[in-house]
């Protein structure tokens, strides 16, 4: 299981690269593509369905609108230029690269091995108390709607935030009215 | 391509009439069994609205446009939002803010768990028709872009 994961995060990282590098724009959004079906996949290996149904969803969704804008638009191959800045930009993002690596090393010290239980007592309070406390199965449907809905209530603000700043930039009144 | 607007070829049009109602009844599946198992508003109302950008991409903007534009889902994603924020107040009348004020019911039905489905439900209108309004407008821009082209 571990070598399974190991190597699937390894394919997941090398798609990531080549939707990074590659100069087709289409090709990109592919391998990026790529890159959230693995996620799913690492998802349900690691026995977390509500999370990969929801990646899943989300992940074609969001492909039909990327491909869907890649199609529209001409200019698919772009020119990247290298100038003098960039060698700065690069030697800075090596520095911040190693200081994250320092950081990570340090926390995934602490972490316990992989597979082991972790004993949490909030865990253990809604694995046992759920079907009495609120009559729900799901144990993540219940924690999301019924004792941190709270944070559901934050998460769907958020969301109409964000859909309501896309309507705004893209409603045609406005475009009209500049153009006039 | 003849007409971008007129959607794709027949074959893709009767696969799309023959699947895109099973693809909005999974959508409510998922929504409705939220408490029973994986799933929720969340993915339901993402797989509803797949089913509508289906019809959208097989049989052309003009045929969606025409029954639900951008103002009605804008409307319909105010609803929801509002609908779970009523769910949250009206536990309000019996105690705290999200209290369960509809009971628990009986274990392993549809009808259990108190605000958990109704709350699945206003989210699946929330997150839905809040995506459709936003692919709505992205393709009623790009449309109306090309219409500009043209007349220059």
């Amino acid at each position: 299981m571990e070598i399974l994961i190991s190597i699937l995060i390894f394919i997941m990282i090398i798609a990531a690269l080549i939707s990074l590098e590659i100069k087709d724009l289409l090709s990109s959004v592919v391998s990026l593509a790529a890159v959230g079906l693995i996620l799913t996949l690492l998802f349900l290996l690691l026995q977390a369905p509500d999370v990969a149904i929801v990646q899943f969803v989300v992940e074609i969704l969001s492909l039909v609108i990327l491909i869907r804008a890649t199609i529209i638009r001409d200019d698919s191959v772009y020119d990247r230029k290298y100038d003098r800045k960039s060698f700065i930009y690069r030697i800075s993002a090596l520095f911040c690269v190693i200081i994250f690596l320092i950081f990570v090393i340090i926390s995934l010290k602490n972490l316990p091995p992989f597979g082991t239980k972790i004993y949490n007592k909030l865990a253990d309070y809604y694995i046992k108390n759920t079907i009495n406390d609120t009559g729900a199965v799901d144990i993540v449907a219940a924690i999301i709607l019924n004792y941190r809905a709270y944070d559901t209530l934050g998460e769907a603000t958020v969301l109409f935030t964000a859909i309501l700043g896309a309507v705004l930039v893209l409603r045609k009144i406005g475009r009209l009215r500049n153009e006039r | 391509m003849k007409d971008k607007n007129s959607g794709m070829t027949l074959i893709v049009k009767t696969v799309t009439r023959w699947t895109v109602l099973l693809i909005m009844l999974y959508g409510f599946y998922i929504t409705f069994f939220g408490h029973l198992g994986p799933g929720g508003g969340f993915a339901g109302g993402i797989i509803v609205v797949l089913s509508f950008i289906h019809i959208i991409l097989a049989y052309g903007k003009d045929f969606v446009v025409k029954k639900i534009n951008e103002n009605i889902a804008g409307i319909l994603e105010t609803t929801g939002g509002l609908l779970f924020l009523t769910i949250a107040i009206l536990g309000l009348f019996t105690g705290i803010f999200f209290k369960d004020f509809l009971g628990k019911g009986k274990v392993f039905s549809i009808f259990s768990a108190g605000i958990i489905l109704p709350a699945n439900i206003a989210i699946m209108i929330k997150v839905g028709f809040g995506m459709l309004s936003a692919f709505l407008c992205l393709i009623l821009f790009s449309s109306q872009q090309e219409e500009n082209k043209k007349k220059e």
